[in-house]
């Protein structure tokens, strides 16, 4: 190798050998992309935020009063027909009579026939049969389901005791269905026979001049006259079986359960964070007693903590109670986001910026506040965003045993309660609440899924 | 291991006795005793009713006598149902829930299991697609939905047939455990397989795979005594807190179904404020999830000897 001048030339200093093409990014900007890439929780986010305006904003769009009953319509499926037909005022009946007919002794016969005077309606259904031989009296009964399969006569209406009378007026709770009524003849001392002769009749839905203006169907300035056609208040998710709008109770049964929902995780998140990095940060004997109590915490049952609470904030027996489901929850659940961040903390304690901040003089709450919390904060989404779900479950399970959220006051696991009674005739009632707490559960389950990829790379789930 | 074993057992006394001493200064603590719920009494028969319970004693007294009959296995007396013991109700009611809820995790173990190796063998394809979507239906539909959804399916299938294949509800024999139980590990079913499929997942690709296949091991085999075995694993651990989820679910479908069992009681004597049934039945159930963990913490160092007990 020559040498030359040239040789102790010197070396010309590349600048920019390398340049940060693109700005670099946060943690929060990189998670926030990765969140975004993932499809399935980037439609559960839109979903919660769905859910959430559905619940601000819903009742502000929707003012129909959550616990006024609408009687013409009980337990009416979405999509009812809500046509009614105006009738005349109500004119007492006389009913039929008919001469008690000797007969030749032998068994109690059924009346030979059975049928409906005048026009069968929701205010009354008036039904005249003729008189059996030997009759002492009769029995009405009035059945949904049709008599003929199994001869179950369904509910007694009531009876006649007096052989002349051959009529029975219904005006009990009458809902525009088919109904099957059915009348038995009872001998002289009021036992029944064994036949029944039965009819179906098909009740339509009727309401006075009167009702309607009281209603507000009408103007008070319109004239309506008999038989002509009027349409109901409209229930886009139908009635519930005492005739409260459905979509007004979700809504507001909406801001019952997630407000349990939402609030009490974010309460012990925040205590599980305090606790937690307390234990995590003074290490040692502290942090061992501190955890031994969170173990025995654990082990707590959840449901006699919340009777002990409702008893403490002295709520009777068909009471609200949702602060004390809120207190169990936050008492009993912090402990599992306290070990968590205490874990996390322990692990952060180590790192060599915590060493470095404090030997630029950091005092220990700057270093938890500003340093090890921050870091944590991923982990403690990804939890909150779990917690949301397990807390709407234990408001609805406890609505349902009847010790959350009493009637009237709506909230997702009391209507699934009240529609689970009426599930085989109405099942709409049970459908949509359910459907709800399915719904918000997925979408936070989802997104708390997509978090998790995004915001920890330990947590990764292999997919 | 024996050590451990000891070490483990102790803690658990010592939880139960730390839930047992909780429950009761926290039923003390509320104003008032279980006997004013009663109608007006005269002094006499109140200073009388207050002796029979223990409750005219001292409450340092009271804790060690309750704490003392617990230790001996006396949980004393219901308050609501005239000279019935606690002891009594539990052995008679416990018997129905263990049964149901044995049946739940068996069901929940192996349907979990064997969903979970199928989702992670089809990886992406129809059957893997079409598991994972129930999954995430079985997590997010609550038990209680399950539970009538379940009864309803019943009515139809019983209608259908035109004869009672499994009773739509009660107790009593093998076809009416059957529908309950697996409405009751359904949740913890669809758990169990995301879990068991995310483990699966990862032993496929592992090395110890790829050796047993290149080496020409039938697939069966592999499947069996490489794949299987070791993707069980994290699914014995959260077997433990499955039992206590399947547990506190199991009142709800007791009460749908209308079954006999301890949780169905327990809601009952909560909504009577039975005192004594309800600290019984808590304490009882505490020291039963304590030891079903400890149980399968034990179970799970003999089954991976990887891990080791100390």
């Amino acid at each position: 190798m020559t040498t030359n001048a040239l040789s102790f030339e010197p070396v010309r200093v590349e600048r920019e050998v390398e340049t940060i093409s693109r700005p670099s990014l946060s943690y929060w900007q990189d998670a926030w992309l990765r969140l975004k890439a993932n499809t399935r929780a980037i439609v559960s986010l839109y979903l919660v935020i769905g859910l959430l305006l559905f619940t601000v904003f819903g009742p502000w769009l929707w003012q129909v009063d959550s616990s006024a009953q609408d009687l013409d319509q009980i337990s009416a499926p979405p999509g009812a027909e809500r046509a009614v037909t105006v009738v005349d005022e109500y004119r007492p009946w006389q009913g039929a009579t008919a001469t008690p007919v000797a007969g030749a002794g032998g068994e109690l016969q059924a009346p030979a026939s059975l049928s409906v005077a005048g026009d069968a309606t929701t205010r009354a259904v008036r039904l005249q049969w003729s008189a059996a031989p030997d009759a002492g009296g009769y029995r009405i009964y009035r059945s949904i389901f049709d008599t003929a399969p199994d001869g179950a006569l369904g509910l007694p209406l009531g009876d006649v005791l007096d052989p002349t009378t051959v009529s029975f007026e219904d005006r009990l709770d009458l809902q525009p269905l088919t109904y099957h009524y059915s009348v038995v003849t009872l001998d002289d001392r009021g036992r029944e026979a064994t036949g029944y002769t039965s009819v179906p009749v098909e009740v339509t839905r009727v309401i006075t001049a009167a009702q309607a203006h009281a209603k507000g169907l009408i103007d008070s300035a319109d004239v309506v006259r008999p038989g002509d056609v009027l349409k109901l208040q409209m229930h886009p998710l139908g009635t519930d079986y005492l005739g409260r709008d459905m979509l007004a109770r979700l809504m507001h049964g909406a801001r019952v359960s997630l407000f349990i929902g939402i609030v009490a995780p974010f309460a012990f998140v925040l205590v599980g964070i305090f606790y937690g990095s307390v234990a995590g940060f003074m290490g040692g004997r502290v942090d061992q007693l501190l955890m031994r109590f969170a173990d025995f915490v654990v082990a707590l049952p959840f449901l006699l903590f919340m009777i002990l609470f409702r008893i403490l904030f002295n709520v009777q027996p068909g009471d609200n109670s949702i602060l004390p489901m809120m207190v169990a929850m936050v008492v009993l659940s912090w402990p599992a986001v306290a070990r968590l961040v205490r874990g996390q903390i322990l692990q952060i304690r180590e790192e060599g910026y915590i060493g470095a901040s404090r030997l630029l003089g950091a005092k220990t709450n700057y270093l938890v506040l500003r340093h090890m919390i921050p870091n944590t904060m991923g982990v403690i989404l990804v939890t909150l965003t779990f917690a949301v779900p397990s807390a709407i479950f234990t408001e609805a399970f406890l609505s349902f045993i009847g010790m959350g959220v009493a009637p009237p006051t709506p909230s997702w696991g009391s209507m699934c309660n009240e529609g689970l009674k009426t599930m085989l005739t109405t099942p709409h009632e049970l459908i949509f609440p359910a459907a709800f707490i399915s719904i918000t559960v997925l979408a936070f389950n989802l997104l708390g899924d997509g978090l998790r990829d995004a915001l920890d790379a330990r947590m990764r789930a292999t997919e | 291991m024996l050590m451990y074993t000891l070490k483990r057992l102790l803690q658990g006394v010592v939880t139960v006795w730390f839930i047992a001493t909780a429950t009761f200064f926290a039923m003390h603590a509320v104003p008032g005793n279980p006997l004013t719920n009663e109608k007006a009494v005269s002094p006499k028969i109140w200073a009388e009713l207050q002796k029979r319970y223990g409750l005219d004693k001292p409450l340092l007294e009271q804790y060690g006598l309750y704490i003392k009959n617990m230790a001996s296995g006396d949980f004393g007396v219901s308050y609501t149902q005239q000279n019935r013991q606690v002891n009594d109700i539990i052995t008679e009611h416990f018997k129905v829930s263990a049964t149901l809820g044995i049946l739940a995790v068996v069901f929940a173990a192996f349907g979990g299991i064997l969903w979970g190796a199928l989702t992670a063998m089809y990886r992406n394809r129809a059957p893997d697609i079409v598991i994972v979507f129930l999954v995430i239906l079985g997590i997010s539909v609550p038990g209680f939905v399950f539970a009538a959804f379940g009864q309803l399916s019943l009515v139809k299938v019983n209608d259908w047939l035109g004869f009672t294949l499994f009773p739509v509800a009660g107790w009593g024999t093998v076809q009416h455990m059957i529908v309950p139980s697996m409405v009751l590990g359904l949740g913890t079913m669809a758990f169990l397989t995301r879990l068991m499929r995310s483990s699966m997942l990862e032993i496929v690709n592992s090395d110890f795979v790829r050796t047993a296949r290149s080496k020409g091991l039938p697939m069966t085999r592999i499947f069996r005594k490489h794949e299987l075995r070791n993707a069980i694993l994290p699914v014995i651990t959260v077997l433990g807190p499955s039992i206590a989820a399947i547990t506190t679910g199991g009142f709800v479908v007791e009460l749908v179904f209308a079954i006999p069992g301890l949780g169905r009681y327990f809601v009952q004597a909560v909504q009577q404020l039975d005192y004594t049934v309800i600290m019984g039945t808590t304490v009882f159930y505490g020291a039963f999830l304590v030891f079903m963990v400890i149980a399968v913490d034990l179970l799970y160092g003999m089954v991976d000897p990887r891990v080791r007990l100390e």
